[in-house]
């Protein structure tokens, strides 16, 4: 008998990042469904590229997976009703300060699934594609980038490997380790489709160390397979922010390096989160689009934190209100985990797609910002080999000439720069504005 | 839940180390030969160093209050620059004059060029070079340990006859600048900041690693080149610090070449007792350059 293949170690480490508090405190806890919302403001750009057009209007009777907003384009995305209610207005809507074309829908409570659905079969590479399209998937670890487009084959562009990106690097949340285990079958079973229908030699399946579990869990299931054509690897990378970075972690599972500009496609790979497998399986065995997602609802100021299904355009004050009680002092709110999470000033903003956590932090005391001392921390942490301090110092003198020397856009806003700043310089807003004055200068 | 928000630029989670935490390690680790010093030599050291940090902090607050600048003494930068002033000066030297060391470390090196971050050379090292320069008799006294009364001594690099044992010699038993006679307990302050990820060892390795081989190479005692002079307190303490020295480890490895390769010239073919001192400020000044022809590609780039 041959022997079993054990799991892997990575290929290569990056040289910069950081070590983070883990926090994550909601990992053994089983997911709680969301009761239905009263109402729900469902955006109609929920990820890059072009706003899907509302293809309902006030009045509708709609149903859970129902079709309400259609792709526009290529790169764009399908979305679905979440609930099953009338449509109530189809416009703007003032969120997080900004207006965002949404279709309201009042639930009725019912969660009544659309009886259109149906299986969706794949056979071909193009299959595929159209499904991720029709499921209105877009990368759900955060990028929010319309599956369907790395999906959709390209005749120049062979692609060998898989990676399946199941690092969740950020402190607190836990959703995509609660899909390993909760769903570990779609994962997989998502995972062979995928393998077998693209033609791919390789599969990677890379978690951080921290979340072992999951790690064997896979590993114990995917070995039972003795079919070689869905042969899987499980590969343990090393708790290090940002692991779970597009790049990082296609230079850790195949030692490729992707450069700024490129994208994995350049180094032969596909990255997929694992819940964007799990939920595209899903789709494709029982017709559901997603239309709801897990969110880690955790952070200084939460209670009880839990990882949650949340219908997609709950607001986050209801979400919250469910997750019960929310210290007095919390005063901040972050779509997403503290190190990239962005801090909302609105309570009626909502869960979209690519929301993965709510972040809830007690009030602190604002940092006190003091000189550079050029202690080298940002240049030495920096997985992009990047001089952040060096960009701040130009961007604040809007030294545009500079800037251009100093490669920032091949910053990803990690933040790691600024995590480890002992003199508490606002890096990452910096990296940002020199980008910004890179843009205009080219206009 | 508060009804108004707070929001701010990500990240929202931070290190627990500041400034003044690192400037705080550095004092640490600095304490242990700081201390042996003063049992070395007695009242006299206490009192030279309590006058640097003093007066360094005071010039400090001084110069903000003038300037109507936010007071800045809390990130502990001008007690470290005082201790390693003090650190550097024989304990023979009149208060006065370690005290004008101090004012010109601190207002002519470090405030004038823009203050914390901004300075060229290392404000110690220069104002010690200043004093040197000015009062070269009474920087080059130096007392016997222990035997606290004013006999002059020359230090281990001086006295080439060589009567001072290694042992003698690492734990610090001998003439010489306040806190630079115990190579031991400097090595444990390095050990220290390192283990605690203030200095990296790049620096300290290669400066002190080229000293030691060139003198091999010539013939010279490498022992007393080693251990006996300033090099100790000047390469971990000294080359290591961050605003004057190059960034990326390849910058880092220059410069402690650099440093070691000018020390043992002008140990060797210089009338300068002060190798050390000069190597730093000489290769302090070409960090811009280093740092300039040592720049990285970002991740992913072709060299």
């Amino acid at each position: 008998m041959k022997k079993r293949e054990s799991i892997l170690r990575p290929v290569q480490r990056i040289k910069g990042g950081v070590n983070l508090p883990h926090l994550k405190a909601t990992a053994e806890k089983e997911t709680v469904v969301m009761p239905a919302p009263k109402i729900v403001n469902i955006p109609m750009s929920q990820h890059i590229g072009a706003p899907a057009n509302p293809c309902v209007s006030a009045g509708d009777k709609v149903f859970v997976g129902t079709l309400i907003g259609e792709a526009n384009g290529f790169v764009s995305a399908n979305i679905h009703s979440s609930v099953s209610g009338t449509v109530k207005s189809v416009g703007e809507v003032i969120m997080n300060g900004l207006p965002s074309v949404c279709v309201t829908i009042e639930s009725d409570g019912e969660m009544e699934k659309d009886p259109n659905l149906k299986p969706f079969k794949v056979e071909k590479a193009e299959d595929l594609a159209e499904a991720a399209r029709a499921c209105g998937l877009v990368g759900l670890g955060g990028a929010g980038f319309p599956a369907s487009v790395k999906l959709t084959p390209n005749p120049k562009q062979k692609l060998t490997t898989l990676v399946v990106n199941g690092a969740e690097c950020e402190p607190y949340i836990t959703s995509d380790y609660r899909e390993c285990i909760e769903n570990y079958n779609d994962v997989l079973e998502g995972i062979y489709l995928i393998k077998r229908v693209l033609g791919l030699k390789r599969v990677r399946i890379c978690i951080e160390s921290n979340k072992d579990e999951a790690i064997k869990k896979l590993y114990e299931i995917a070995s039972d397979r003795r079919d070689p054509k869905d042969k899987v690897k499980l590969m343990r990378l090393p708790e290090k922010y940002p692991q779970g970075a597009e790049k990082v972690i296609v230079y850790s599972a195949t030692g490729r390096k992707v450069g700024p500009g490129k994208l994995p496609s350049d180094a032969k790979c596909i990255v997929m989160n694992i819940t964007s497998i799990g939920t595209l399986y899903r789709f494709i065995t029982t017709g559901m689009p997603l239309v709801s997602k897990r969110i880690t609802v955790d952070g200084t100021a939460v209670s009880d934190p839990k990882n949650v299904i949340v219908p997609i355009g709950t607001s986050i004050a209801e979400l919250l209100d469910f997750v019960g009680e929310i210290d007095e002092n919390a005063s901040k709110i972050l779509m997403g985990g503290p190190m990239m999470g962005i801090a909302m000033n609105d309570k009626n903003a909502v869960v979209e797609k690519r929301n993965n956590g709510i972040t809830v932090m007690k009030e602190a005391k604002p940092l006190k910002t003091t000189p550079c001392i050029r202690c080298g921390r940002c240049v030495q942490y920096c997985p992009m080999n990047l001089f952040p301090a060096m960009v701040e110092a130009a961007a604040l003198k809007n030294n545009v000439e500079t800037i251009k020397t100093l490669n920032v856009n091949a910053c990803m806003e990690c933040g790691s720069c600024s995590y480890v700043c002992p003199a508490k310089r606002p890096l990452v807003q910096s990296m940002r504005l020199a980008k910004a004055q890179l843009r205009r200068e080219s206009k | 839940m508060k009804d108004v928000l707070t929001v701010s630029s990500s990240p929202h989670l931070r290190h627990p180390d500041s400034t003044a935490s690192i400037m705080g390690d550095v004092i640490l680790a600095l304490s242990p030969a700081a201390i042996f010093g003063c049992v070395l030599f007695g009242l006299k050291a206490v009192l030279l160093i309590l006058t640097c940090v003093v007066s360094a902090v005071l010039a400090e607050y001084v110069w903000n209050k003038l300037l109507k600048k936010p007071n800045s003494i809390g990130d502990l930068s001008a007690v470290v620059t005082g201790l390693l002033l003090a650190m550097n000066l024989s304990s023979a030297v009149p208060l006065w004059m370690a005290a004008i060391g101090s004012v010109v470390a601190i207002i002519v090196v470090k405030q004038m060029f823009g203050g914390l971050g901004f300075n060229f050379v290392n404000p110690a090292m220069a104002a010690r070079i200043v004093l040197l320069v000015s009062f070269p008799a009474a920087m080059t006294v130096f007392y016997e340990p222990v035997r606290y009364d004013a006999v002059t001594s020359a230090t281990p690099l001086v006295n080439a006859a060589g009567e001072i044992s290694f042992k003698e010699l690492f734990f610090g038993m001998h003439g010489g600048c306040l806190g630079e006679t115990s190579a031991f307990l400097l090595l444990i302050g390095g050990v220290y900041l390192v283990i605690r990820r203030v200095i990296k060892p790049i620096i300290p390795l290669c400066f002190i690693g080229t000293v030691a081989l060139l003198s091999l190479i010539s013939g010279g005692n490498v022992i007393t080149q080693v251990f006996g002079g300033g090099l100790m307190l000047g390469a971990i303490f000294m080359a290591t610090d961050y605003t004057t020295s190059p960034t990326t480890n390849k910058g880092k490895i220059i410069f402690g070449i650099g440093c070691g390769i000018l020390t043992f010239v002008i140990r060797e073919f210089a009338a300068l007792t002060e190798g050390v001192s000069y190597a730093i400020l000489l290769m302090n000044i070409l960090v811009p350059y280093i740092n300039k022809a040592t720049m990285h590609k970002p991740f992913g780039v072709k060299k």
